[in-house]
């Protein structure tokens, strides 16, 4: 589930780094752990954090590595092409909601949850992703 | 653009594979780091195979393959601590002397038992288990006796049932009155099978 995630929410290259450093995270922080059997529940939690992170860490790097290696780890057609570049260009917050709603099928209110914002601003989020994306990607 | 789309980017095969490959960097790394509260791994021998567990404080369980591993796993992770991982390093002295034990070169066990997952009861029962040597029985009523409550022996037995640390204490060494093999937590094949291998029982003839 966590790899799943980030696979599109930060992308291929970066998802093992982040996967790991959430792990170890959710093992450091676990006495803070809601519910200590769902460790992996707890690790999605930090892995949206980082990845939201993780974009703005990348954002403020002087060259536009997004979308580049994304698309040479291979595979996907070039239709994937597309939608990968648009998706790496979505503001993180609304990338991230957008993974958990329509990759992971999670409910508005795990993802209000698991994002700590408002129901209203977890539907919104996704509301705002998946409108730019129908609106580039036709 | 649909929701399918998006889940095409990541097929659930992709990330369970590549989530198997980060896992295994992630157990090591926290074996390295002291993230570990507990090291989970299997050992094999003549009773089928065993997964064990250790902690900080020892060997905390042992168990027989016919229980859900996964779901030991969980109910450990609510008794213990979430922060479990499977390695066969940490489990290593473990896994060398049970192995020893089943070639019939040690008779007793150097490893330090964690009793946290033993009721107080069980303690004490075990504790005077544990007492009762390589290759020699002893009754429900004569461990009932030891501990001072020479009627218990009901309760002995139940609490020889729930030994999380078969073998390593020896409640297969516990027999009914007159070295009737009464129950085993492992079945009663297993228990035969190390009352055997300890030369407590002879040989089977085939």
């Amino acid at each position: 589930m966590v790899m799943r995630f980030l696979l599109v929410a930060v992308g291929p290259t970066d998802a093992d780094d982040v996967f790991q450093e959430s792990f170890l995270a959710a093992l450091r922080a676990y006495p803070r752990c809601d519910d200590p059997r769902r460790l992996d529940r707890w690790a999605l939690k930090i892995a949206s954090r980082k990845a939201i992170d993780h974009h703005r860490a990348t954002a403020r790097r002087p060259l536009p590595t997004d979308a580049l290696p994304e698309r040479a780890t291979g595979g996907p057609p070039e239709v994937d092409d597309e939608l990968w570049a648009e998706v790496a260009a979505l503001p993180p917050k609304q990338r991230v909601a957008v993974v958990h709603r329509h990759v992971l099928d999670r409910p508005y209110a795990e993802i209000a949850s698991i994002m700590g914002t408002s129901e209203e601003a977890a539907r919104a989020n996704v509301a705002a992703g998946m409108r730019s994306l129908r609106g580039r990607l036709r | 653009m649909s929701g399918r789309d998006l889940r095409r980017l990541a097929s659930p095969a992709t990330a369970d594979e590549r989530a198997r490959a980060a896992a295994d960097h992630v157990r090591e790394r926290a074996l390295d780091d002291g993230l570990v509260d507990v090291a989970v791994g299997l050992v094999d021998g003549p009773v089928g195979e065993l997964q064990v567990a250790v902690t900080g404080r020892g060997l905390v369980y042992v168990a027989y393959d016919d229980e859900d591993r996964e779901e030991l796993v969980a109910r450990y992770a609510g008794a213990l601590s979430p922060r479990i991982v499977r390695s066969a390093r940490a489990t290593d002295e473990v896994r060398r002397e049970l192995t020893e034990y089943f070639a019939g070169t040690r008779t007793a066990f150097d490893l330090t038992v964690d009793r946290r997952l033993m009721h107080p009861f069980a303690r004490t029962v075990l504790a005077a288990t544990s007492r009762v040597g390589y290759g020699e029985l002893a009754t429900y009523g004569q461990i009932a006796t030891r501990i001072g409550h020479p009627s218990a022996a009901r309760a002995v037995g139940a609490a020889l049932g729930s030994n999380p640390v078969p073998i390593v204490v020896p409640c297969h060494r516990i027999v009914g009155a007159g070295g009737r093999l009464t129950g085993y937590a492992g079945g009663l094949d297993r228990k035969e099978t190390l009352l055997r291998l300890e030369g407590a029982l002879p040989p089977r003839l085939v």
